[in-house]
């Protein structure tokens, strides 16, 4: 199984995803950490869903990680893609066949697959957390912050947890993207209905009937980055959407091992 | 182990479609072995049986003296180009056949080693989408040859060459076959394959028109005598002292075709000279490859 991941990742190091996979994520963790502290002092919505994040939340501990976590949905909608076209493409571009020619065993080129990917995705949670801290470092004078709290044990512990829910939540969206690319065999396809499911559909889905908030994948996989909320518990998204992954995860799985490879 | 393909009433079924029916051939180890037929006979869907790639509906079968239902333990041994090259576009030649390497637990060396084999080692750095049909097709040669095979499946792998890049092919395929590698070789340049397969397996809407030695199938076709008169006018008598002498034979483009082998040209030529015809040419003619397929399968 290792050679299949060592194998996947000389795939995801080509520069041309590399480069555009670190830009895209830097760019956004940027742009989310400047808005939540250049208008930490406007009055008006600087935080997610237009909550108000004053200068006085951001000088607590939790100040660290606000802007690490806020970006952890389209870090998410990242890994998403990463995972869907990395999966799929082995099925538009035929090469499904000369990977099984070198490596029978379909279950181990899945899982190392998925441990490459992995790793992959733990690089772009460990780059959102440089970047946020950084950025959020570098804005908090002007946005009159003090970051005296963010440097004590509460905050470095505090980061450390929030580093493994965003990579969890990382994890489950390519997870999802994942089980999408081996259900369509298609990039296009699977990406294209993760991104509209997840972005469109459950946003409108929970706003109209927010009961349904509970239960929605996307929701969870995100819930899980904040810490839960006050509708839906930290332990409730992570099991339901541990729930949702295994089980397609296995119906996935066991359809890889027994599909023909006819392309 | 005599074999190194052995396959027994092998079936593929599609829904109601057989893509495969009751397939049974053998190709002997150590020998360069040709497998014909037109577009949709079935060659692919067998190949990819035998790859694993595709389970049967029926029948059985071994590669290398394993089951084809366990391919993991032959496919370390197997090298294969299916259905043409199909590599990552936004890598170089080198680091697809890198990923490969890896994932086969090959050694990286052997990419070098095979980029300089198959011609490409002044462009492995480029990026596989840049690369012309030809090269590709050279690259999947590579790939296929990185485990050091005992047995090498190729599907079409001429497709694309020019005249000198097949004639490479068909040098790295008799090297191999001379070193004990056996080759089983699907192609549509049946002239190609009449030099190098020894043997062949014939396929035709998914059944096994013919399996044995090349030699013996063009052996058991129908040889011909092409005879021209000095004078063309003389055509017609030739026709009839043919005919009246019990050979089935025609007039076409200036020349007679007379249905029968070599032996009985100094016959024929006796009987001309007797009617005093004189002839400006007679030539006995096996039918070649090409010509015996068309005659088998119809097409």
């Amino acid at each position: 199984m290792l050679n299949v991941t060592r194998a996947e990742l000389r795939k995801l190091r080509r520069p041309t995803l590399l480069i555009s996979t670190i830009l895209v994520v830097a760019a956004l963790t940027a742009l989310f950490t400047s808005i939540v502290f250049l208008r930490a002092n406007s009055g008006q919505g600087n935080g997610q869903r237009g909550e108000i994040i004053s200068p006085a939340v951001l000088s607590q501990a939790t100040g660290l990680i606000y802007g690490f976590k806020i970006v952890s949905f389209f870090l998410g909608i990242t890994a998403l893609c990463v995972f869907a076209s990395q999966t799929a493409q082995e099925y538009s571009l035929g090469t499904l066949r000369n990977l099984l020619v070198r490596q029978p065993s379909r279950m181990k080129i899945l899982f190392g697959k998925y441990l490459s990917m992995i790793t992959f995705a733990i690089a772009l949670v460990f780059l959102d957390a440089v970047v946020a801290i950084g950025v959020s470092y570098g804005l908090a004078p002007h946005a009159k912050v003090t970051t005296s709290a963010w440097f004590t044990s509460t905050a470095l512990s505090l980061l450390g947890r929030t580093f493994v829910n965003v990579l969890l939540t990382t994890l489950a969206f390519g997870t999802f993207g994942m089980i999408l690319g081996l259900l369509f065999r298609s990039p296009i396809s699977a990406i294209a209905t993760g991104v509209i499911w997840s972005l469109i559909l459950e946003t409108i889905l929970g706003g109209v009937v927010s009961s349904t908030q509970k239960w929605l994948p996307g929701q969870n996989f995100d819930n899980i980055a904040q810490g839960g909320s006050e509708t839906v518990s930290y332990q409730w998204s992570l099991g339901i959407s541990a729930l949702y992954l295994l089980t397609g995860f296995g119906v996935v799985a066991f359809l890889f091992k027994r599909r023909d490879v006819a392309n | 182990m005599s074999t190194a393909i052995s396959v027994s009433d092998l079936t593929k079924v599609y829904g109601e479609r057989s893509a495969l029916s009751h397939a049974t051939f053998e190709v002997p180890l150590g020998t360069v072995c040709g497998f014909v037929g037109p577009n949709g006979s079935g060659k692919t869907t067998t190949i990819r049986m035998l790859l694993g790639l595709i389970a049967p509906t029926g029948g059985t079968g071994t590669v290398l003296g394993q089951s084809i239902l366990h391919p993991e333990k032959y496919l370390p041994q197997v090298g294969a180009m299916i259905e043409g090259p199909a590599f990552y576009p936004a890598l170089s030649g080198a680091e697809n056949l890198r990923v490969l390497a890896s994932l086969g637990g090959f050694p990286q060396r052997r990419v070098g080693e095979l980029l300089e084999k198959v011609g490409l080692s002044d462009r492995g750095g480029s990026k596989y989408k840049t690369y012309s049909l030809g090269m590709k097709q050279r690259l999947g040669i590579a790939a296929a040859l990185l485990p050091e095979p005992k047995l090498l499946v190729l599907d079409e792998p001429t497709n694309g060459l020019d005249p000198s890049g097949i004639q490479e092919v068909r040098n790295l395929i008799k090297d191999l076959a001379d070193d004990g590698t056996s080759v089983f070789v699907s192609s549509h340049l049946l002239s190609e394959l009449e030099m190098i397969a020894e043997s062949l397996v014939m396929l035709r809407e998914g059944k096994v028109l013919f399996a044995g030695r090349t030699q013996d199938l063009l052996a058991a076709q129908i040889a011909s005598l092409v005879v021209e008169p000095e004078f063309s006018v003389d055509l017609n008598k030739l026709l009839e002292i043919a005919t009246r002498n019990g050979k089935d034979a025609s007039v076409d483009n200036g020349a007679l075709h007379i249905v029968a082998d070599s032996s009985w040209g100094a016959t024929f030529n006796r009987l001309a000279f007797n009617a005093g015809i004189t002839l400006s040419s007679l030539t006995a003619t096996q039918p070649t490859l090409e010509e015996t397929f068309f005659e088998m399968t119809g097409e």
